[in-house]
């Protein structure tokens, strides 16, 4: 009778809070091959494939040719930009949700300068100009928010999300204001001068582009790392209160490295409209804007660490529309497979901190 | 003796791996008894009652309610077994009156007017006062511990655990709640106190069971033991509980404090017109219950308030000269080289990054020095080797996160650095809250070191005993005013609790 009194909940959640690097990468392992055998389900059942060769497709994806493989690390660097633009913002826990807007204005910089200067100037000087205009205006489009943030304390993550719509609209107006043709479009810039494109280096197009983006990204860790801005930015993304303990400015801290963070996402604008796309629009970021911000927190702030995260996100999102066009599959069937890789990956993370303890089936009675 | 309320039997707890916060512990509760739970901070004290009243549940062993087995997953079913506990940190609803916050959470057909009855009998036979109407926040510390109890035993409880009951109370209130306490032992219910304050234990317990490091190491009859035996107990070895007080002949003026006025956000003055000066070569201690402006009042000093027309903060020192203090940065008194060290309540919120290690928590106020853009960690890495060696911090290495360490390490390393940078003026809020018998003790030698080599020493505290073993000169603070500063040596612990709660007229 009074067994029935005894009941034992049936899962327990513990905090583990000593777990190795190995143990971590065992658990991700675990996590990779799980997904891969529920998408390989979701694959056999319901799309009737056989989960190997949708799996070899999705490789070929991202790397089945040169070009292909070169497309990849074209943008999986680009992403990198983005993410890494985020770190000194979201390392004061500033969360800036706003790199979208600040890649379409470094973007419209560039193809303004693209169009006006791109046949006058020389190449190299040029591309100097560009890279310094776009990360002013990234700047300047983060300049308003942080300003409120360190004087008001106005909440960042509304305001850098409006300021991307009004972003869109300028983008849309300069279009027009640029469109010859009534197209709705500028189309390609300077098509037949390359005026303004990134040069070919080694005879590969996008040299430039990854060049440029480890250059940043090593500034950014080194910057985070080894400076006495950096120290001060992740004093105040701790603690506001010690951060005023030990004399530091906290406002003028924010707002320096908020005007970083919108400067590197600007400069991301001019590496995507001058090294990639050679046009401007209003779609211009992409919603990389957003990937970025997945990016830099499952890297939790490390530019190291987002080398790897954004190359993985790259290389599925081309494995899944491979996968779209070589089985006729609409893109959701595709996005679903994602989907479940990146749900695995990101709960693993709670392995990593907890450990589950269930029920002992019938303890013997009472003692 | 009567009969077992409650048993614990073999429980094990562990948080993680590396932390086993009760390791086969027996415990045993009787009706009608005032038992003392005692321990050090960390030992387990508050895991093994959370285990009781539902918060935890047992990684192993089991709990006898009246002999019979019973499965505690709630703290629903806690109350169902008449055990409630009074947590340490109030469950309160801050804009409820107090009849309101003990509704909450019952059944709708019980009344506004039942209530009110049955809790104002259980008030009268007790002996609580409280009045039923008052809201939360309107109330002191005393006045909400008083409701939580009621609370809990209008829910029914018969086996009440208390949690640190005493650790904001001044004397003369802590006097009013054993009273109320005794009363209860007598129609009764069982009391369980978890503390860590001797001379409470030999005064209101019967029995006194000890833990140490998670570990049941002896439950002692009060009769048959004292104090001594009790700290061995807790801490595993012999320790002598003198606290040194030399006498400094030599003493220069080093601050000058003068009307100084703090107003907080809702215009409210939280420091009002305080006046003292300190001296190098003593220790001010500093009494009040807490928040009558203790906090603000050392801020203000380190530029960190904002404060009113009016104040002034004169600082003497024989190598830097005199200085105005108001209206001077934290960070300008910092680059003037200004020798204040400050410890502050809040050590990971305010004194020391978490996520940082000790090199860069040591260079915390230094990082701006040598030239250029990047850091120099060389010279703050000798100086946190240095200090891990003097002190004896337990930490892997210099860079792991400080947060991760235990409260007493933590603290070591926030006074560490402050007195490594050879302060003239050295300020420290409740340095040893939460701290270990032996790690108290070594901060209280430390205060002393600072102290014989001619630093004036702030001591914010909140046990009179050691304010007054300690403090060659204590000010009392009262709602923000300074209420007297009396002799360390010649006050008495009832005068200094009756100026913390009674503002004297003539000043």
């Amino acid at each position: 009778m009074e067994n029935n009194n005894i009941k034992e909940p049936l899962i327990r959640i513990k905090k583990n809070d000593d777990v190795t690097p190995v143990q971590k990468a065992i658990v991700i392992a675990l996590a990779i091959i799980a997904s891969l055998i529920v998408s390989a389900l979701f694959i056999y059942f319901v799309t009737k494939l056989d989960p190997i060769s949708v799996y070899i497709s999705m490789f070929k994806g991202a790397f089945g040719t040169a070009r292909r493989t070169w497309i990849t690390i074209r943008d999986s660097a680009l992403l990198l930009l983005i993410s890494v633009s985020l770190a000194p913002a979201f390392r004061m826990r500033f969360w800036n949700c706003g790199a979208e807007g600040q890649i379409l204005i470094g973007g419209l910089s560039t193809a303004a300068i693209m169009i006006y200067f791109g046949d006058k100037v020389p190449t190299f000087l040029l591309i100097a100009i560009m890279f310094v205009v776009s990360a002013i205006c990234g700047a300047l489009w983060s300049f308003l928010p942080a300003v409120f943030k360190a004087k008001y304390n106005t909440n960042e993550t509304l305001f850098t999300l409006m300021m991307n719509y009004v972003a869109i609209q300028i983008v849309e107006f300069f279009v027009d204001f640029w469109d010859k043709k009534q197209s709705h479009s500028v189309g390609i810039i300077n098509m037949n001068t390359e005026g303004g494109w990134f040069p070919k280096i080694f005879n590969q197009q996008y040299t430039l582009n990854v060049l440029i983006v480890l250059a940043i990204t090593v500034f950014v860790y080194i910057y985070m790392r080894y400076t006495k801005h950096g120290y001060e930015a992740a004093v105040v993304g701790e603690s506001v209160a010690t951060a005023k303990y030990a004399g530091i400015n906290v406002p003028r801290v924010i707002r320096n490295n908020v005007l970083i963070s919108g400067a590197i996402a600007g400069i991301a604008g001019f590496v995507e409209v001058s090294g990639i796309s050679h046009t401007i629009s209003k779609v211009t970021a992409g919603g990389r804007g957003f990937t970025g911000i997945i990016v830099c927190w499952l890297a939790k702030f490390n530019p190291i660490a987002m080398v790897f995260i954004s190359s993985f996100i790259v290389f599925l999102s081309k494995g899944a529309s491979q996968i779209a066009s070589d089985f006729g599959l609409n893109e959701y069937a595709s996005n679903i497979i994602t989907g479940i890789i990146l749900f695995f990956i990101l709960s693993s993370e709670f392995f990593n901190n907890y450990s589950i303890s269930f029920r002992k089936k019938n303890k013997g009675g009472n003692r | 003796m009567s009969e077992i309320a409650v048993s614990m039997r073999n429980i094990t707890k562990a948080f993680g791996k590396k932390v086993i916060a009760n390791k086969n512990v027996d415990l045993d509760v009787y009706h009608g008894e005032i038992l003392s739970l005692l321990g050090e901070n960390g030992s387990g004290k508050t895991t093994l009652m959370n285990m009781l009243s539902g918060v935890y549940y047992p990684d192993e062993g089991e709990i006898l309610i009246d002999g019979k087995p019973v499965t505690i997953a709630s703290p629903k079913d806690a109350y169902d077994y008449g055990i409630g506990m009074i947590h340490q940190h109030f469950k309160l609803i801050d804009i409820f009156s107090a009849l309101e916050n003990i509704l909450i959470g019952l059944p709708e057909k019980i009344t506004d007017k039942m209530c009110r009855k049955e809790v104002e009998e259980i008030c009268n036979k007790y002996g609580f006062e409280l009045d039923l109407d008052k809201k939360v926040y309107e109330m002191t510390v005393s006045e909400k511990e008083t409701l939580e109890i009621v609370k809990t035993i209008y829910r029914g409880a018969d086996i009440l655990i208390l949690d640190e009951p005493t650790a904001v109370l001044t004397p003369q209130e802590i006097k009013k709640l054993f009273a109320v306490l005794r009363n209860m032992k007598a129609d009764g219910k069982s009391i369980v106190i978890i503390t860590h304050k001797l001379n409470e234990v030999m005064e209101i317990s019967d029995r006194i069971t000890v833990l140490r490091k998670g570990e049941n190491v002896g439950t002692v009859n009060k009769s048959e033991t004292n104090e001594q035996q009790l700290t061995e107990m807790m801490v595993g070895e012999k320790i002598t509980l003198d606290i040194a007080r030399d006498f400094v002949e030599e003493k220069h003026k080093r601050l000058e404090v003068k009307h100084l006025t703090v107003k907080n956000i809702d215009d409210k003055k939280v420091v009002d017109d305080v006046s003292f000066d300190l001296y190098s070569g003593e220790i001010l201690g500093i009494a009040g219950i807490s928040g009558s402006g203790q906090k603000e009042m050392l801020e203000a000093i380190m530029g960190l308030q904002k404060c009113e027309e009016g104040s002034s903060v004169i600082y003497y020192s024989t190598a830097h000269g005199v200085h105005e203090l108001i209206g001077l940065s934290t960070k300008e008194i910092i680059q003037h080289g200004l020798h204040l060290a400050f410890v502050p309540e809040d050590r990971l919120g305010m004194g020391l990054v978490g996520n940082m290690g000790m090199t860069d928590n040591v260079m915390l106020k230094r990082y701006r020095k040598g030239s250029g853009p990047f850091l120099h960690r060389k010279k703050p890495e000798e100086t946190a080797q240095k200090i891990k060696d003097e002190l004896e911090v337990k930490t892997p290495d210099l860079e792991y996160p400080v947060r991760k360490l235990s409260g007493g390490n933590v603290q070591k390393i926030l006074v560490g650095r402050e007195i490594n940078n050879k302060p003239t003026v050295l300020m420290t809020a409740y340095a040893v809250r939460g701290l270990d018998i032996n790690t108290s003790y070594a901060i209280y030698n430390l205060l002393n070191e600072q102290k014989k080599k001619g630093v004036a020493v702030i001591y914010v505290g909140e046990d009179l005993d050691v304010l007054l073993a300690l403090s060659d000169r204590i000010m009392v603070l009262c709602s923000g005013k300074e209420n007297g500063i009396l002799d360390g040596r010649t006050a008495t612990k009832e005068e200094i609790g009756y100026r913390m709660t009674h503002l004297q007229e003539a000043q």
